[in-house]
């Protein structure tokens, strides 16, 4: 059995990739990295839940990684599905390029 | 058979319901059924109603029918009464007969217009509104019968409304009258706050203790008069009756000849006992009336529309009614309306021919030599010009206007000065009467339409002037054989001063005076327009001639005058008054909600990471907030 991570270095590792996937949305202008980024701040929290799971030896953390996965997975779907209807109409997955709706 | 008065007004009201409820599926025929119908039943029974009234005169010579109340408000209980006695039966029978026969005529005039059943839904209107004013038993009453009058004028003033000028004219018509009408409705309502009550016989007996003079009776008979005086057409509220020309001729000759104008007579003929206690307006509806009638009648001089001559003749007459009622000679003053109110709608309806006869031409001088063409109309439309400049032979003597003068030559009110006024606005008739039918029907032949003249528009024309004409008749049996008639009727109800010439030879010298006049007037005329036109061309030629002609054409400039005065600077003030303060607080609540718009509206830049950077922000300030609170 290894021994277990401490909750607070866990939990700092969770809150760096957060702040990366974070800065990876605000920062990218095509689409296709931002749903990355995205992904990434998914993960972060699921770090999060499976480190505070293992810190309180309770399975719920772990079981909410599953849910955030299949979360995750749906939402790809959904956000790939978009961004291929944003190549046919816009020809390109510039996020500037889609502002029709501004005040 | 006096039980039956009720139906009088309620038949023309009930015809009107029918005719605005039976919608466009009525054709015309049952329109006209119904309008003149409905009139025709009450003209009937106002004539049953009147020989059952004067061959049982009732106890108090007055017969009061209650019908309901009218509602219930504390003590004020006003009920919906008619009250019958010899003034509102003689303007009963007026109103109710003269209006049959222009609804006849109107079957005629109106046939091809359309419109046909809005016309007779609203002539049928007025004559039930102008019976309820008539026969109203209470102030409150006879207000609605007011005001239904003036929608009725309104109404049909503007009845060919898709013409602009009209329906300016009929807003005139309506503002001006609603200044008379407030004076009134003030009037009223002191009399109710001072009194009590709004039932005329009541408010006239409590009235008549006063002593003569009081603040009270003064201020109500004052707005009283105010009322009269826009509704009658007189100085300073005259304005709008030249224009109200603009309706239909029969609306003309109905409203604003016959009936509607002499609502304002028959409202200080009704109240006299307040205005007995009320010298100083007494003196002042004399006053009023004199200058009328001089104003009135220059204008008419100089006037070239058919229509607005006889308007300022109908405004010049009802001077003369106002001068008699100033001297106390209410009766005098009743009599002089009923003969009005046949030969003006005579010659109205006259008119109305010769408009059609010539395509709807207004302007006499483009009418000319209608004697050859029409010769009945032009029969007819002279006798009721004889009544009206009131010439002997014809319309036998004792004409209506002559009692007036009488009275006021007699009355220590009134006096010489205001009977000499009265002596040169006779001429001045006399003058305008027969200028009008020495242009119109003598002079040379001008074009003319080839259609004939319907038989139902000759008819009533011919009636009525041949009644106007023989008016005088029962006064000149009274002035001959001494047999009382229609002069003592209305004398028993409205014992006015008994006032009679000192010597026996008096009358004569007056009547010889008042012939002189109008044949002086009918002479000048004939010189002026038939033998020595040159004359007039050149008075009209200098400056002096086309300004005083331009003066006397637009009425003496009073509608300048209203407009300089009243309506523009009116204008200017509304205009200046466009942003006050109670604006300024909507327009501020407004630019504000546009400012925060403006603002707000910046942030949806449709930029996806802004959107994302803001809420990141927004969730940091929010756990940043749970954190430290």
């Amino acid at each position: 059995m290894m021994a277990p991570v401490p909750v607070g270095a866990g939990l700092l590792a969770a809150a760096v990739l957060f702040c990366a996937g974070l800065t990876g949305v605000l920062v990218r202008r095509n689409v296709l990295f931002v749903l990355l980024s995205l992904e990434v701040m998914l993960n972060a929290c699921g770090l999060a839940f499976v480190v505070a799971g293992a810190h309180w030896g309770q399975a719920d953390g772990q079981v909410m990684y599953f849910f955030i996965l299949t979360m995750a997975a749906a939402e790809m779907a959904v956000g790939l599905s978009l961004v291929l209807q944003m190549r046919r109409h816009f020809g390109s997955l510039d996020t500037h390029v889609m502002n029709r709706m501004r005040g | 058979m006096l039980r039956l008065l009720w139906l009088v007004p309620m038949l023309p009201l009930s015809g009107f319901a029918t005719l605005i409820v039976g919608g466009r599926r009525l054709p015309r025929r049952m329109v006209s059924a119904v309008g003149i119908g409905s009139v025709a039943l009450s003209t009937v029974l106002a004539a049953v109603v009147s020989v059952a009234f004067v061959r049982t005169t009732p106890p108090d010579a007055a017969y009061v029918q209650t019908l309901w109340q009218w509602m219930r408000i504390g003590n004020f209980a006003p009920a919906v009464a008619f009250h019958l006695d010899a003034l509102s039966l003689t303007m009963m029978a007026v109103v109710t007969f003269v209006g049959l026969l222009i609804h006849v005529y109107s079957t005629a005039f109106m046939a091809s217009e359309e419109g046909y059943r809005r016309f007779f839904g609203y002539m049928n209107l007025f004559v039930g509104s102008m019976l309820i004013l008539i026969l109203a038993d209470n102030l409150l009453l006879l207000y609605l019968g007011w005001e239904g009058v003036g929608l009725c004028s309104y109404l049909l003033i503007g009845f060919w409304y898709k013409d602009r000028a009209n329906a300016q004219a009929a807003m005139k018509a309506f503002f001006v009258t609603r200044v008379g009408d407030t004076a009134l409705a003030i009037g009223i309502f002191l009399l109710f706050v001072s009194l009590g009550t709004l039932q005329i016989q009541p408010v006239l007996r409590s009235v008549s203790q006063y002593p003569p003079g009081t603040s009270l009776c003064t201020a109500a008979a004052a707005l009283l008069l105010i009322g009269a005086i826009g509704k009658s057409a007189q100085l300073p509220l005259q304005i709008w009756l030249p224009d109200a020309m603009a309706g239909p001729t029969p609306v003309s000759a109905l409203i604003h000849a016959a009936t509607m104008v002499t609502a304002g007579f028959y409202l200080i003929t009704r109240m006299h006992p307040l205005f007995l206690v009320a010298p100083a307006v007494l003196f002042a509806v004399a006053v009023v009336g004199a200058v009328t009638l001089l104003v009135a009648a220059l204008s008419a001089l100089a006037q070239h529309d058919i229509k607005r001559v006889l308007a300022y003749s109908t405004m010049s007459q009802i001077g003369y009614m106002f001068l008699a009622m100033g001297a106390g000679a209410w009766s005098a003053a009743t009599y002089h309306f009923v003969t009005h109110a046949l030969f003006k709608s005579a010659l109205f309806l006259g008119a109305g021919i010769a408009i059609k006869a010539c395509d709807g031409e207004h302007d006499i001088f483009k009418m000319g030599g209608l004697r050859r063409h029409l010769p009945l109309v032009s029969q007819a439309f002279l006798a009721a010009a004889l009544t009206l400049a009131a010439v002997p032979p014809l319309t036998l003597t004792f004409n209506s206007k002559d009692l007036i003068l009488n009275e006021v030559w007699l009355s220590d009110v009134a006096g010489p000065a205001f009977w000499t006024i009265g002596v040169v606005g006779a001429f001045l008739t006399a003058a305008y009467t027969f200028r009008l039918v020495f242009v119109v029907f003598f002079g040379p032949e001008q074009r003319r339409s080839e259609s004939r003249v319907s038989r139902w528009m000759l008819i009533p024309f011919a009636i009525l002037a041949f009644l106007g004409a023989v008016s005088g008749l029962p006064e000149l049996l009274n002035a001959a054989f001494g047999i009382q008639s229609f002069y003592h009727f209305l004398h028993s109800a409205m014992p006015g001063p008994a006032r009679d010439f000192n010597s026996a030879g008096g009358p004569w010298i007056f009547q010889a005076i008042y012939v002189a006049a109008s044949l002086a007037g009918i002479g000048l005329t004939y010189l002026l327009y038939r033998r020595a036109s040159g004359i007039l061309g050149f008075v009209v030629s200098t400056t002096m001639g086309v300004r005083l002609h331009d003066l006397l054409t637009a009425g003496w400039g009073f509608d300048w005058v209203y407009q300089t005065l009243i309506i523009t600077p009116y204008v200017r003030l509304a205009r200046l008054n466009r942003g006050d303060f109670v604006d300024g607080v909507y327009a501020a609540v407004a630019g504000l909600s546009y400012g925060t718009h403006r603002v707000l509206s910046r942030t949806v830049n449709g930029n996806v990471r802004w959107y994302v950077g803001a809420i990141s922000l927004g969730a940091v300030a929010v756990v940043g907030l749970v954190l430290v609170l």
